[in-house]
């Protein structure tokens, strides 16, 4: 034994134990974030069972299981269930019955004493509403204008047909709400404060005052043109409806324009059941979100996020260059620059919140009240800078990772061989030149590690974002077709807060936590990517300076 | 840079440089009571020689000796140590290089020099060598593309190099690259080439060809070699400069100080009894 701890072979299985550690955690992270999550949108079968109430009646119930968990029967008897039985434990279902506006509640835990045999009828229906979450229930019929048009077996097929023309009616109101009235409503307010600024600034003459007022007559022409589209495309989507009973008896009837998808869940093969999946990650990708971000898309929150720190990157980059040279190239090596040093590794240990509260009171408060102040009176009261926004965001964390940039750029710098600097000062290159043409570039590599870092940390940071931009719902995204396309001083959605938000703010917890999963999933599949994209972009600078030692 | 010098005149010299008396040559550079300090310690003690145009002179001494320290006090490298400061004067065409209106970078395009190790920059060899000429402000192509052969062809490179100009310089091997880094430094066509122990890290193969170049160089160029190999000093230069802690212990015709040492310590470190 004391053989085998002399010959140094401990060591090599413990360092070696630690790297598998390593190993084993990241792709835990990754392997269960991705189980949770992503089994989210894969069709589950409907389940109708009865469930015995206390007085000795029985309850339909109609629903998707979600997940079961052993109890003791003496914490359901305690909380007032009650079950004749001998044994100490007994499995309890969590099921969604949905049917949220009937109901109230749309998850429900039983045990499972309570509950009858399970069935999976094959003609039940699921349907994903726009408001309201989902709807479970038998078809009866499908109504035009009322009349019933198609009853019993028929009704399934009369519902796709019908639900193809409710959808393309929807998307096309949708568009007309969020691009064309969204592009008026700009541009009236455009109008409204360009007039303001040059009320304030006396130079509102009556032709101006015409000339806005025409552009105004313009615009307003356009809104009600567009408005007069709107009504005649909800009134044409109010046409059908479909009725359905659901567990409890009730005939509900639901209109088409509130429907966004149908499916019968017994009812279909593998291939169905993949395709659905398909569809409904690809919207969960590109569409907005529902319900108090329960539902539907996050595309916002991923477009947020890499915006942010697209523009962190442009803000941190230069700046944190530009200081590790001055630091490495041109300071005077001494006890100054030592302490500088220090304090530029420090800042990389400060909370990040600490961050954010600086980035509130300095760049909100103070450089946004004043940009404010100086260049949009007209705005006033309505803040433009001097709220949060991508902007501050960004600025926020480029100042929290600029240590790590500087820190990489300077030691990247160090590493640039002696004899490398020597060689072009002595072909007649002043220092300015010598840095530019040889020394920058063979710190490239180093640079970009800095940046791999720096883009890593400012992905994933949530806390500073709270309090310098991020909201849980932006109306519009920072890029659009709106001159001037950037718009800086917008709130703006993120991946991370997102988590946070739909995790525990949401109303419908249960509902919530695949969603909480899948948006991880998603924001840690970002990150990789970003890294990837970098990392890509060093290897191609490091492939160049091949067989320059110590780079 | 000075097309106009007639080398001719120097090179029926050199073809009798071995038997000649060589009094009559002309002087590139003079160093006048040189003194070097770096910080306290004193690295060069009163310094004083005369480079003859157009001829190979070669530093040799032991480690610490201060050849390397000498040599580069003509392209003024040691400006670069903060703790180094320097007395007595180094005159080049009849002007004082440490004079304050001397435009370092100038001074440097005519004192080109070589480094012990190969020391090509990360990038392809044509880059390499149009390097010096592009900070000059050269980007014509065609001027570019002149220069850049002309000067691998000075340094014996361009048949290797001819069908990889754009690969990276650093691809080369070690002979290659220090021939390359040559060709770098000649391409600004400059009047004295330092070498600072250019074979230090090359095979004996590339040594020999090396040492060929810089005999074929000295009809267009003033070398100055530092070297710790004395059969190399013999084989490739024309006057030898012996240094010994800081100070020049004799200087003369290379078969002279070979063959009949005017000092003891000379004699000493050349029949290898010291050193």
């Amino acid at each position: 034994m004391r053989k085998w701890i002399k010959s140094g072979e401990p060591w090599i299985w413990m360092t070696a134990g630690a790297v598998a550690l390593s190993l084993i955690a990241v792709y835990a992270v990754v392997w269960m974030t991705a189980v949770q999550g992503m089994g989210h949108w894969w069709p589950k079968p409907l389940v109708e069972t009865t469930i015995k109430a206390p007085d000795g009646t029985t309850q339909r119930l109609v629903g998707e299981l979600r997940e079961n968990e052993e109890i003791s029967l003496q914490r359901l008897r305690d909380s007032g269930y009650q079950i004749e039985s001998d044994d100490k434990f007994t499995l309890r279902y969590l099921f969604k019955q949905g049917n949220r506006d009937v109901y109230g509640v749309d998850f429900k835990w039983i045990p499972a004493p309570l509950l009858s045999e399970f069935t999976y009828p094959k003609d039940m229906i699921s349907i994903e509403r726009h408001e309201w979450g989902s709807f479970f229930g038998r078809l009866m019929s499908v109504k035009e204008n009322g009349n019933v048009v198609a009853e019993g077996d028929a009704a399934w097929p009369e519902l796709l047909v019908r639900l193809e023309r409710a959808n393309r009616l929807f998307d096309e109101i949708l568009r007309i709400e969020k691009n064309d009235i969204g592009k008026i409503n700009y541009r009236l307010e455009r109008l409204r404060l360009h007039q303001r600024k040059l009320e304030l600034k006396g130079h509102l003459t009556k032709e101006a005052q015409e000339e806005i007022a025409q552009e105004k007559r313009i615009y307003d022409g356009q809104f009600a043109k567009l408005q007069q589209r709107l009504d005649e495309l909800r009134e044409q989507n109010r046409r059908d409806s479909l009725t359905a009973v659901v567990q409890d008896g009730q005939l509900i009837e639901i209109p088409f324009s509130k429907i966004a998808d149908v499916i019968q869940p017994n009812n279909m093969g593998v291939f169905q059941k993949i395709a659905h999946y398909l569809k409904k990650l690809y919207e969960f990708i590109v569409d907005d979100p529902r319900e108090a971000n329960t539902e539907g898309g996050i595309f916002p929150a991923i477009f947020g996020t890499v915006t942010m720190v697209l523009l962190m990157s442009v803000m941190v980059t230069p700046l944190g260059i530009m200081a590790a040279v001055y630091m490495r190239e041109y300071a005077k090596q001494g006890l100054m620059i030592r302490i500088i040093r220090i304090s530029v590794n420090n800042l990389a240990g400060v909370p990040s919140i600490v961050y954010g509260v600086f980035g509130l009171g300095f760049f909100v408060y103070f450089l946004g009240g004043n940009i404010d102040a100086l260049f949009f009176p007209e705005a006033s009261p309505a803040p433009v800078f001097g709220s949060p926004g991508i902007l501050w965001s960004a600025l926020t964390l480029a100042l929290l990772t600029l240590p790590v940039v500087i820190v990489a750029t300077e030691e990247g710098l160090s590493r640039v061989p002696r004899t490398i600097r020597e060689g072009s000062l002595a072909l007649g290159a002043t220092k300015a030149e010598t840095l530019w043409r040889t020394v920058l570039p063979i710190a490239s590599p180093a640079m970009m590690t800095g940046l791999i870092l720096a883009v890593a940390r400012a992905a994933g940071e949530v806390a500073p974002l709270m309090l310098v931009g991020v909201v849980k719902l932006a109306p519009s995204l920072p890029l659009d077709g709106n001159y001037p396309f950037l718009h800086l001083e917008q709130k703006f959605m993120h991946l991370g807060f997102h988590i946070y938000d739909v995790g525990f703010q949401s109303p419908n917890v249960e509902a919530a936590r695949p969603l909480v999963y899948a948006t991880s999933l998603l924001l840690v599949i970002i990150i990789i990517v970003l890294n990837l994209f970098a990392i890509r972009l060093r290897n191609r600078m490091r492939e160049k300076m091949r067989g320059l030692e110590g780079v | 840079m000075n097309d106009d010098k007639p080398h001719t005149h120097a090179m029926n010299f050199s073809a009798l440089a071995r038997t000649q008396d060589k009094v009559a040559e002309e002087t590139a550079i003079t160093v006048d009571d040189l003194n070097l300090y770096y910080g306290e310690s004193q690295a060069l003690s009163s310094v004083s020689l005369k480079i003859p145009k157009n001829q190979v002179t070669a530093f040799i001494g032991p480690s610490g000796c201060g050849k390397s320290t000498l040599l580069r006090c003509f392209n003024r490298m040691n400006d670069l140590v903060d703790s180094c400061r320097i007395t007595g004067r180094i005159i080049l065409d009849d002007k004082n290089i440490f004079e304050d209106d001397v435009n370092v970078a100038l001074l440097r395009r005519r004192v080109g020099m070589v480094f012990q190790k190969p020391n090509p920059f990360p990038k392809s060899t044509y880059e390499n060598v149009a390097y010096g000429l592009r900070i000059m402000g050269v980007n014509d192509r065609k001027v570019l593309d002149e220069a850049v052969e002309k000067a691998l062809r000075g340094a014996a490179l361009w048949d290797e190099v001819k069908d990889r100009l754009q690969e990276s310089g650093m691809s080369l091997s070690g002979g290659q690259q220090q021939r390359l880094v040559i060709a770098r430094a000649i391409a600004l066509e400059p009047e004295v080439l330092l070498l600072d122990e250019p074979t230090s890290a090359l095979d004996p193969i590339s040594s020999a060809k090396l040492e060929g170049l810089v005999e074929q160089m000295k009809t267009k160029y003033t070398i100055i070699i530092v070297t710790h190999n004395m059969q190399q000093a013999a084989r490739v230069s024309d006057y030898t400069a012996y240094m010994y802690l800081g100070n020049l212990i004799e200087f003369g015709d290379t078969n002279n100080v070979f063959t009949n040492p005017k000092r003891q310590e000379t004699e000493d470190y050349i029949t290898g009894r010291f050193g």
